[in-house]
């Protein structure tokens, strides 16, 4: 069934039991980002140190593809240096970008492997990206923080 | 497997057979149950044929070629308009504005009367400044409400509007509060495009006129069903558009009293608006085509008048027999299924055929995908009425709406496919 193929087990799983959500103090950026079209929202923060992802934490409405996409987020890009977490981003954004025919890397991207059926929905793709945009805004806007702090 | 209901009389297979689309199948061989009328209905085979034949024997440009099939093009683009006119009880077809939807249409009264409060001349009903008030609802399509806050930005207004009861109707408490002397327009939906309420678009009017306020409905998903007279409704404007109601996208209507369009400065200027066009200044042409600039959408304005003759064949009291039956069936099934939560009134009676509703636990998005899969096409999301989803604590809904060729078996469809998201995200 066509259905198994986006709402995976690992996906189900993250949306039934969110990782590292709520918000939490301290943080150096908070971002609220939302899907015009169907009204999904988060609020994300950032605690950096240097350039390590010391916490991301968010509150979110949405779908089980938002909700799970966020969590899986959260898992991968904490305790990464900010280059490294980009480039998980970067690996997520290509395979959401496949139409279904993306081969993801197990080895970067972990759980989110689990989210390449969204690829083959293309009203579903915002939703997996809603959390990741957040957190690349927040991090732009962390670093802005630290060169505006620094100059 | 088809059920008819109960309304002796309408052939719902026969009404079926007009529509190609309902033919095929999606997801590997699933029936199309197609509940999303209310964001864009199907086509009937006559609207179709119309448009080709159109562009394929008459296509020219309208008011300007004087060759043959400009003039056969011509007439086809004006009888198009006194069908609309006819179909909602106008007797004068130059208070039917053209336009490509409802969002245009609404925005034309918005910009032209605040291009009459710029100008600071012409009917005082028109100009809009600091101190006077614009009244709408909480239940208005963002076409009803965002040009309405456009206009008092640019105009100093200030933005007013009813709420709504929990039981999703009007909270009619405070319309003599809310409408008075200050105000100078109300804009409000015939019919809730979420919660599906049927508004006493009347007594608002009355209320209106009394302190010299002019009206505008958004008619958008009130005429399609039921037979709309803008006299009986009171008031000054009413709105609607063409690809809800069987005909093609890129077509709506602006019909307006003509003692309005007499005095109402232009909205788009261009082509075919003008008298006389001088360097330093213009005059304008009559209505209605003082407000329809530049090439009009005329084959789409075409499809409109089939898709209006089609309508009237099927005889409006039978169509609008057949929705309530359909909504009423739903409701009656809806209240089968464990954790769903309706929107809007109860009774069929008081409401549109959409309803809208969330599935305790489950994301509308998701709920809408799992019945996607089932063949059951229904709209997740906020349906442009943002305001009114936060008015009821939610970011989103599901709404299934009903339309003419839709069955009972449809509504079986979709309650089949909400217990399959239940055994998905249960």
């Amino acid at each position: 069934m066509h259905l198994d193929s986006l709402y995976q087990e690992i996906i189900l799983d993250h949306y039934r039991h969110p990782h590292n959500k709520g918000l939490r103090e301290p943080y150096d950026a908070e971002v609220h980002h939302v899907n015009p079209t169907c009204g999904d929202e988060v609020t994300l923060r950032v605690r950096l140190d240097g350039d390590k992802v010391v916490d991301v934490s968010y509150d979110s409405l949405g779908c089980s593809i938002s909700q799970a996409s966020a969590s899986v987020m959260t898992d991968l890009v904490v305790g990464k240096d900010v280059e490294e977490a980009n480039e998980v981003h970067q690996a997520f954004l290509e395979l959401m970008q496949s139409r279904g025919a993306g081969e993801p890397d197990e080895e970067v991207l972990e759980d989110a492997v689990a989210f390449a059926g969204v690829s083959r929905y293309p009203a579903r793709i915002k939703c997996a990206l809603l959390g990741w945009m957040a957190w690349k805004d927040a991090v732009a806007r962390t670093m802005d923080n630290v060169s505006e702090a620094t100059s | 497997m088809t059920v008819t209901g109960t309304n002796v009389g309408y052939d719902v297979d026969t009404v079926r057979k007009d529509f190609p689309i309902l033919e095929r199948t999606v997801h590997d061989g699933r029936r199309l149950v197609y509940l999303d009328s209310a964001n864009t209905s199907q086509k009937p085979r006559t609207v179709l044929d119309a448009m080709e034949e159109f562009l394929s024997r008459h296509n020219a440009n309208i008011h300007r070629a004087s060759h043959a099939l400009g003039e056969e093009a011509t007439e086809a683009y004006e009888a198009a308009r006194l069908k609309v006119a006819r179909f909602v009880g106008s007797a004068d077809e130059t208070e039917i504005v053209f336009t490509k939807n409802i969002s245009e249409a609404i925005n034309l009264v918005a910009y032209s009367v605040g291009n009459a409060s710029t100008l600071g001349t012409g009917d005082p009903r028109l100009r809009v400044g600091p101190g006077d008030e614009v009244v709408i609802t909480v239940m208005e399509h963002h076409s009803n409400i965002v040009p309405w806050q456009l206009l008092c930005e640019r105009t100093g207004a200030t933005l007013k509007w009813f709420d709504v009861s929990e039981d999703g109707t009007l909270d009619m408490s405070r319309l003599d509060e809310l409408v008075n002397e200050r105000t100078k327009i109300v804009a409000v939906a015939h019919q809730s495009n979420m919660l599906g309420t049927i508004n006493p678009v009347r007594l608002i009017a009355e209320r209106a006129h009394h302190v010299g306020a002019l009206v505008l409905v958004d008619a958008a998903q009130s005429v399609p069903h039921r037979g709309v007279d803008v006299r009986d409704l009171g008031a000054d404007f009413v709105g609607f558009t063409g690809h809800k109601m069987c005909g093609p996208t890129g077509i709506g209507v602006l019909w307006a009293r003509r003692e309005l369009l007499d005095v109402m400065p232009p909205f788009l200027g261009g082509g075919e608006m003008i008298e006389t066009v001088e360097m330093e200044r213009s005059t304008f042409a009559p209505p209605p085509h003082k407000f329809e600039a530049g090439t009009m959408p005329i084959t789409e304005a075409v499809g409109l008048g089939a898709a209006v003759d089609y309508l009237t064949e099927l005889d409006r009291d039978a169509v609008d027999a057949h929705d309530q039956d359909l909504t009423a069936y739903a409701l009656d099934q809806f209240a089968g299924v464990e954790g769903l939560r309706l929107f809007g009134p109860a009774d069929a009676a008081d409401r549109g055929p959409v309803v809208s509703f969330e599935v305790d636990g489950v994301h509308p998005h998701d709920v809408s995908q799992v019945l996607d899969a089932e063949g059951v096409a229904v709209r997740a999301g906020h349906h442009c009425a943002r305001p009114l989803h936060k008015r009821f604590g939610v970011t989103a809904s599901t709404r299934a709406s009903f339309y003419l060729y839709n069955t009972r078996a449809d509504v079986d469809a979709l309650v089949a496919g909400l217990a399959q998201v239940k055994r998905y995200f249960g």
